[in-house]
């Protein structure tokens, strides 16, 4: 049986800058890293795995120099690693990029069942949490998005139970196998590869599959394919807000004016 | 026929003791090479110095080490009297003292007694210690102990009663060499009729032979090892100082750190039999002193009771029975290993040379590279220090950023004579940043060309290196290094102590020799050389706190006191704990980024011995002190009336 963990390798965000100008991203110089949620969706991937002992396959779409992630993901104890690759995969949306998820997730099936695909909630980069809930659709799977912990899975029966993370209330949900879960951080903590596990996945290689492999028609695919188109990228100006007084040069001085402008503001009352 | 059973008995109680050594010895050779070889010449005046000398045992305050000196000397002379007394039970008709020219004889009898007597004395001494007042930090009334103790003293009693009897028989030629012994003759066997002497000569010799071939088979079994293996620890002793750890190579099928018990060095297992218990490394140590379950000389331990327990198996090819890392006797837990600051105050201490700090890193290799048993909080530390370079995960492009509130070029390659590396403190703590503006105020005043790498520096690893984590440090080490070359950099004045110890002594095993200087070390020089104009004023009282990466690890204690000294106009107030006895701020060896939950805090123990003093401002010369100093005075409320500066800043504030 077989765990399948889609990851994406994204910008570090955090370093990411929007040209004032042009309105692109400027990526230049700027690191990737796996989303920090499909870190989570691995972890639990390779629990279930040394839990039931399922295979663990992990699948990712982008450029070629996506295989690092994918190295990353075997130090960590993934048994299997596909590359999607293929420039007319490229400028997909979510829509396009579900669709050759489930393309691929349907082809690793065709030699050992797939129990359940795991998926971060989200990515850091697109923030839209749409492609997990986009390849349940696709695959007819039972869809579980936001769980926080992993009840327990029946083989036999075919069932997975799981509790999902709610706001202010959890709620504890049971679903038919074969599922997608999409997970949140609190899930897990994760783990750290050990160093021959990374001396292996060093010379190991992920599989590519690109469309000459995967043979799904080109207007479902990438830019192409894809429903949404972007526009324009811009940081939103700030229209009100102020900075009161300078937190380093002088913390205490800018906590007392703070507090003297909430007190103004009859925000705060002595 | 009393001869030839004698004979049998020693016989077969020195080849007992020989193959008991050769058994310890064997094990030894299971450890990997490791060459302690070199330099002999100076392994040799070391051994005389701290071994013959004693130097190590009356160290550091300890005043009972006297009482050691006397009876190690004791025990010197006693070995002549004791190798005579073997060689005679085997040979009898051949060997003994009486056969040398009598101008050899009777001062050899003379020094004996007096030996004897010492000994005696110092055996009582210290059981009297043991009893009345033993210290807190070693098991001063094991069994073993007492059994050790008891022997000698016994061997002692059975010497002057042979001696004496022989006296009283009047077979003892030398008897007027022998005071002792010819008193004891004369009030104890004054009334026993010389025929008669016979049975108590023969009754004394067996008791001195039994006690004697008891000790000597006694010896490899306990932790009286010493004796035979403590000299030869300190000939094998690091000829430098321990401040670093050994690389690692990253090929497939190598097996990293230390798992198992013969993946240690030789020098490590030595080591273990080398330990005399006496506890120094405990009552030093800053984990054992605030109730954390890491005891340096019970790691040491530990690893002896894994050898004894698993050795001959490896031997024979057999599974070992004990981990190595686990808990329980004879194994180490992984909350001991974590718990090191690897302040290296045991070492410092350690009479016979033993390196705690290496075997507890070779350990917490194992558990990161080899198991990833990692507490949760490492595990995003290891991330961003991979990631991102800097502990926190702060984004590389803000490390420049304290760099706007003070007066700074970037380093060029051909222009610029120093970096200033600045470090991932002085770089992005709040705290910090205002330290690394004093230094550049610093480094203007003093008139030198010097630059920062900015958003291309790179954190120098320390703290990975110090936590097992030798394969991202190595990674990060070789980037640096890269860098360095790329650069032309050869001259770095570092923030940080342990940035400083890292560029120095670890980036070395790369083959990069680079000039490295701790600010501390760059203002005295300047202060020295008349560069740096200064308004001594006085600034009340003002505590220093060794850094141990500055102090113990590279020998820096003077360069910080001197320049106090210029900025306040006398020297600083010390601590009781100071200098290569400092006592840690609890924030080494990759401590800094680990909770410590366990126990008091290392640095609340710290702060209160500091406040004892009555300071008005804590000097310090490193980022870790100066956070937990901080931290510290904050927990015991005394925030506000106590001020923690780093020494750069005490020097920027006194600036012409």
């Amino acid at each position: 049986m077989l765990i399948v963990t889609c990851i994406k390798q994204v910008p570090d965000t955090t370093q990411v800058r929007v040209d004032p100008v042009t309105g692109t991203l400027i990526r230049e110089g700027v690191p990737f890293i796996i989303n920090p949620y499909d870190t989570h969706a691995l972890e639990e991937g390779l629990r279930l795995k040394e839990k039931y002992g399922f295979r663990v396959a992990v699948i990712s779409m982008g450029p070629p120099n996506t295989e690092i992630t994918l190295k990353k993901a075997i130090a960590l104890g993934a048994d299997e690693a596909v590359l999607l690759s293929d420039r007319a995969f490229g400028g997909a949306d979510t829509l396009a990029t579900s669709q050759v998820l489930s393309e691929a997730i349907r082809r690793l099936g065709q030699k050992e069942e797939v129990a359940i695909v795991i998926c971060g909630r989200q990515t850091i980069d697109g923030d839209t949490a749409q492609v997990g809930p986009g390849i349940a659709t696709r695959l007819g799977y039972s869809q579980l998005t936001l769980v926080d912990r992993i009840e327990s899975v029946d083989l036999k029966a075919k069932k997975i139970r799981v509790r999902r993370r709610l706001e202010g209330r959890h709620e504890i949900v049971e679903a038919k196998l074969p599922a997608m879960i999409a997970v949140v951080k609190e899930i897990n903590s994760l783990r750290y590869p050990t160093v021959p596990m990374r001396l292996m996945a060093e010379d190991s290689k992920a599989t590519l599959w690109d469309n000459k492999i995967m043979g799904l028609n080109e207007n479902t695919i990438g830019l192409k394919g894809s429903a949404t188109q972007v526009r324009k990228i811009f940081s939103p100006q700030r229209t009100s807000g102020e900075i009161i007084g300078d937190g380093i040069k002088d913390p205490k001085e800018a906590s007392r004016l703070l507090i003297e402008r909430l007190i103004e503001k009859r925000a705060l009352s002595i | 026929m009393l001869l030839n059973i004698s004979t049998i008995v020693f016989a077969a109680s020195i080849t007992l003791f020989c193959w008991s050594c050769y058994g310890r010895f064997r094990l030894l050779l299971l450890g990997r090479p490791e060459n302690r070889f070199n330099d002999v010449g100076k392994r040799i005046r070391g051994m005389i110095y701290y071994a013959f000398g004693q130097r190590c045992t009356v160290s550091h305050g300890y005043r009972f080490g006297w009482n050691h000196l006397v009876l190690f000397w004791s025990f010197m002379i006693l070995l002549i009297a004791n190798t005579e007394f073997l060689l005679e039970g085997l040979f009898p008709d051949f060997i003994s003292f009486s056969l040398l020219p009598v101008s050899v004889y009777h001062p050899l009898a003379v020094l004996i007694e007096i030996a004897s007597v010492l000994a005696l004395l110092a055996v009582c001494i210290a059981m009297i210690r043991r009893l009345a007042f033993p210290p807190s930090y070693i098991e001063a009334r094991s069994r073993d102990a007492f059994i050790i103790l008891g022997l000698i003293a016994l061997l002692m009693v059975a010497f002057f009663g042979l001696h004496a009897s022989e006296i009283a028989q009047g077979s003892e030629e030398a008897a007027s060499y022998m005071p002792i012994s010819k008193f004891i003759a004369s009030t104890v066997f004054s009334y026993v009729p010389s025929e008669n002497m016979g049975g108590y000569i023969s009754a004394f010799w067996w008791l001195h032979a039994i006690v004697l071939l008891g000790f000597l088979n006694y010896l490899p079994y306990s932790k009286h090892m010493h004796i035979l293996t403590g000299i030869p620890n300190v000939f094998f002793r690091s000829l430098v100082k321990v401040n670093t750890q050994p690389r690692e190579e990253f090929k497939k099928g190598n097996s990293f750190g230390v798992g198992k018990i013969d993946q240690f060095t030789w020098k490590g297992l030595i080591d273990s039999y080398s330990c005399t218990e006496c506890g120094r490394c405990s009552d030093n140590c800053p984990a054992t002193a605030t109730g954390k379950l890491l005891n340096p000389r019970l790691v040491i331990h530990d690893i002896k009771v894994n050898l004894l327990k698993n050795g001959p198996l490896i031997a024979k090819k057999k599974d070992m029975v004990l981990p190595l890392i686990g808990g329980g006797e004879g194994s180490v837990s992984d909350e001991v290993l974590w718990a090191c600051t690897t302040c290296g105050a045991c070492m410092e201490v350690c009479p016979v040379f033993i390196e705690h700090v290496p075997r507890i890193v070779d350990m917490r290799r194992n558990l990161v590279e080899m198991n990833a048993k990692v507490p949760d909080e490492l595990v995003s530390m290891f991330e961003n220090m991979e990631q991102r370079s800097n502990p926190w995960g702060i984004v590389p492009g803000d490390r420049a950023k304290w760099a706007a509130e003070a007066d700074v070029k970037p380093f060029e390659t051909g222009k610029t004579e120093y970096l200033f590396y600045v470090g991932c403190f002085g770089a992005f703590d709040a705290r910090s940043r205002k330290v690394s503006v004093a230094i550049s105020r610093i480094l203007n005043a003093a008139g030198i060309s010097w630059g920062i790498l900015g958003k291309d520096e790179l954190c120098c690893g320390d703290s990975m290196r110090r936590l097992g984590n030798e394969f991202v440090f190595d990674r990060m080490a070789l980037e640096n290094i890269r860098i360095f070359k790329e650069k032309g950099i050869t001259k770095i004045i570092t923030e940080c102590p342990h940035c400083y110890n890292t560029l120095k002594n670890d980036y070395r095993q790369y083959g990069l020799e680079l000039e490295v200087i701790h600010h501390t070390e760059f203002i005295s020089n300047m202060i020295k050389a008349g560069k740096l104009k200064l308004n001594a004023k006085d600034s009340g009282n003002v505590v220093f706190h060794d850094s141990c990466y500055l102090g113990r690890y590279n020998g820096i204690y003077d360069a910080p006191r001197n320049v106090i000294a210029s900025v306040t106009g006398h020297a600083p107030i010390e601590m009781e704990r100071r200098n290569d006895r400092s006592f840690c701020c609890g924030a080494g060896g990759g401590r800094m980024w680990m909770e410590e939950n366990t126990g008091k805090r290392i640095n609340v123990e710290r702060v209160e011995e500091a406040l004892k003093k009555d300071p008005g401002t804590i000097c310090v010369c490193c980022p870790y002190c100066l956070t937990m100093f901080e931290d510290g005075l904050k927990a015991k409320k005394a925030d506000a009336r106590v001020q923690v500066l780093d020494l750069a800043e005490m020097v920027s504030g006194a600036l012409k």
